[in-house]
């Protein structure tokens, strides 16, 4: 049953990233975007990580989509078509390497681990106060560095994106 | 209960489509889409790991990753509006300024 769900839940997953990159219109593209962030939202519940799984829908799904669709709004959504000024040839050269890629990875992690579930985890071990707690005391410096980060962040955003107003012009 | 070994695999496809998007599209939009994916798919995988040995390192460490890709996709997005400002495209391949 569990498994069924997993399947059907990976199955969305993968239309999602497929959508990404098939769409041709950077809407399509964002929208897919978000149901992929959805499904990853309710794998992280079930694997017991719940306040994972809210942060994946406020950051991921509400903050991060809406700033792709306010680009697309400013920049236009009608991209053209999906090979453009790429030869013919050089892109089964990337789905060869991706596929190569992928088997080494799926064949290294088939044996990788033991195929039983350990469920050494209790249900609640990711709740908001247990990863509060390790966040607000083992991992203050990550943390807090982490913020200095958004800072950062905050004002290169706010740097580049300002009007330039150049010295011609007056 | 799923096995953990599932959750990689399916990390292991969604970074290669999100890999194989990165070298098809030429979009620096869908670029940036592309490797969020493949930023999340990580994220599962730390998920995964975290729940498979009982730890709770990897879940924290996720927030880090979030946190990072919420700075990146900030600060790429205004070097896209930026970049559209002053050449008016967002073809990665038309943006070569810096070639010689």
């Amino acid at each position: 049953m569990s498994l069924l769900f997993f399947a059907f839940l990976a199955l969305i997953a993968l239309i999602g990233a497929s959508g990404v990159i098939l769409s041709r219109n950077a809407v399509h593209s964002a929208l897919f975007l978000l149901l992929n962030f959805v499904v990853f939202a309710v794998f992280y519940i079930m694997l017991g990580a719940q306040l994972l799984g809210v942060v994946q829908v406020i950051v991921y799904a509400g903050a991060i989509v809406v700033l792709f669709l306010f680009v697309v709004m400013l920049i236009g959504g009608d991209i053209g078509p999906v090979r453009s000024g790429l030869r013919r040839y050089a892109r089964w050269v990337a789905v060869v390497s991706m596929a190569i890629f992928l088997l080494i990875m799926v064949l290294g992690l088939a044996r990788s681990l033991p195929p039983t579930v350990p469920a050494a985890m209790a249900p609640d071990a990711g709740s908001v106060q247990a990863v509060g707690e390790a966040l607000y005391t083992t991992y203050l410096l990550p943390f807090e560095l982490a913020s200095l980060l958004l800072l950062a962040g905050m004002i290169g955003g706010v740097v580049l994106a300002r009007r330039y107003r150049s010295h011609t012009e007056e | 209960m799923v096995p953990t070994t599932y959750y990689l695999v399916l990390a292991a496809v969604i970074f290669a489509i999100g890999a194989l998007g990165v070298l098809i599209r030429r979009n620096a939009l869908i670029i940036f889409m592309c490797v969020e994916m493949m930023l999340n798919s990580v994220n599962l995988t730390l998920v995964a790991l975290a729940q498979q040995w009982g730890n709770l390192v990897g879940q924290v460490f996720v927030f880090i990753v979030v946190a990072v890709a919420a700075v990146e996709v900030a600060v790429g997005l205004a070097i896209v509006m930026a970049i559209v400002r002053h050449q008016d495209t967002t073809n990665v391949d038309e943006i070569n300024l810096l070639r010689g």
